[in-house]
């Protein structure tokens, strides 16, 4: 946090645990699209792609417990889609994490405007 | 096109350049991500879209992780700015699925010529504010950041006007499938006085929260395709990763113009195929 003391956390151990905590978000989220990627060419390969026409996304790949299912039966496109999912996820536990580190420093006013970002991102995802 | 293997391992090289060129550039992966996979493969705007934004979340919480270190970004002005950001990404996820997609293509393209414009043109220094104003005081959003010369404090003013501008930039960001980094920077260069390496890490930090916001509508509204997102996520990624370590050594000032050249004519590509209906 800029300038001012953190209760309990330096300015410099927090940035550090953001740093970790956007870093293995991301790494994970590649690793599982990695994964899921190798399962779908081994599936799709010899497919003929067609993205011209749009047709939408089938239900299961559109909501979260759709993923969920599809990732825990091992399919490709669910688990691509699951990677996908952990990097949306990143930037909003980096978000939650500034509600805490605005609150230990009792800065009500920011934890308020945190909040909002927070309850407009989880209204974004949970929204069916 | 040939079967999906050769399909994905194009997508995923034409990613990676993008990736590469979008930092070594500062223009970002996603505003060569979408024209790049309408205009070569053919693929339809609101699928590229999408996929854009995935890459644009992983290389601004990439870049992000490494920028942290340096003490520059002004968490306070980021996080008041981010309501503007998403409520701005929530409305252009919304329009996306109402308006027609030759309209898409040519605000797209119009957007890309001015990104296009503010990579290529020089920076112009904007002198430091040197009074301190009521609103931001109030919002604590003063803050200084390391110079060669030492530590140098600077005052925030003109928030309602970069207010307003940031919820541009996230409409945009929402509807088009890419950062805004362009009329981020704007917004707090120009409107509010923050200086560019603050100005310009902050921005980073926000581009991520701002996808996010609009790539969790795209998710549910069915545009969000893994065997396309998948190549273009990991080769803007790898991308973006090679060019911030080569960042340091190149000679970015040629690289840019010309970027900034090629940019301009895939806009207007862009623009003309919206007018024809073509997209």
């Amino acid at each position: 946090m800029k300038a001012t003391k953190t209760y309990g956390l330096s300015e410099e151990r927090f940035e550090s645990l953001i740093g970790t905590l956007l870093r293995t978000g991301v790494i994970l989220a590649a690793a599982v699209v990695l994964a899921g990627g190798a399962l779908y060419l081994a599936k799709y390969w010899r497919v003929k792609p067609d993205y011209r026409m749009f047709r939408g996304e089938p239900a299961d790949l559109r909501s979260v417990s759709g993923i969920f299912q599809d990732t825990v039966g091992w399919h490709a496109r669910g688990v691509i889609q699951f990677g996908l999912l952990l990097l949306i996820a990143t930037p909003i536990a980096r978000v939650a994490f500034c509600v805490a580190a605005f609150a230990s420093e009792r800065d009500w006013l920011y934890v308020t405007t945190t909040l909002i970002v927070l309850a407009i991102l989880i209204y974004s995802v949970s929204s069916a | 096109m040939g079967n999906t293997f050769e399909f994905t391992l194009l997508i995923a090289a034409g990613s990676f350049l993008a990736g590469l060129l979008g930092s070594l550039t500062g223009l970002g992966g996603g505003v060569v991500i979408v024209p790049l996979l309408t205009l070569a493969f053919g693929v339809d705007i609101r699928y590229a879209i999408g996929a854009s934004l995935v890459s644009v979340i992983a290389t601004s919480s990439g870049a992000a992780a490494a920028y942290l270190k340096e003490g520059f970004s002004n968490i306070r002005v980021g996080m008041f700015l981010e309501v503007a950001t998403t409520i701005g990404a929530l409305s252009g996820a919304f329009l996306t699925t109402r308006i027609p997609t030759a309209a898409i293509a040519i605000i797209f393209g119009v957007v890309l010529l001015y990104s296009a414009w503010m990579s290529a043109k020089p920076e112009a220094e904007v002198p430091l504010e040197e009074k301190p104003d009521r609103l931001a005081s109030f919002l604590k959003m003063d803050g200084s950041y390391p110079t060669p010369d030492g530590v140098r404090a600077y005052h925030v003013r003109g928030v309602p006007a970069g207010f307003g501008l940031m919820y541009v930039a996230g409409l945009l960001s929402g509807l088009l499938g890419i950062g805004s980094g362009a009329i981020k920077v704007l917004a707090m260069d120009r409107a509010m006085r923050i200086p560019f390496k603050v100005s310009a890490t902050t921005s980073n930090f926000m581009i991520g929260v701002t996808a996010a916001a609009s790539a969790g509508i795209y998710l549910h509204r069915g545009y969000l395709d893994p065997g396309l997102a998948m190549p273009v996520m990991l080769g803007v990624l790898l991308g973006a990763l090679v060019g911030a370590r080569i960042l340091p050594t190149a000679k970015v000032r040629t690289l840019r113009l010309v970027f900034g050249v090629a940019i301009a004519a895939v806009a207007i590509e862009m623009i003309f195929k919206g007018i024809r209906g073509h997209l």
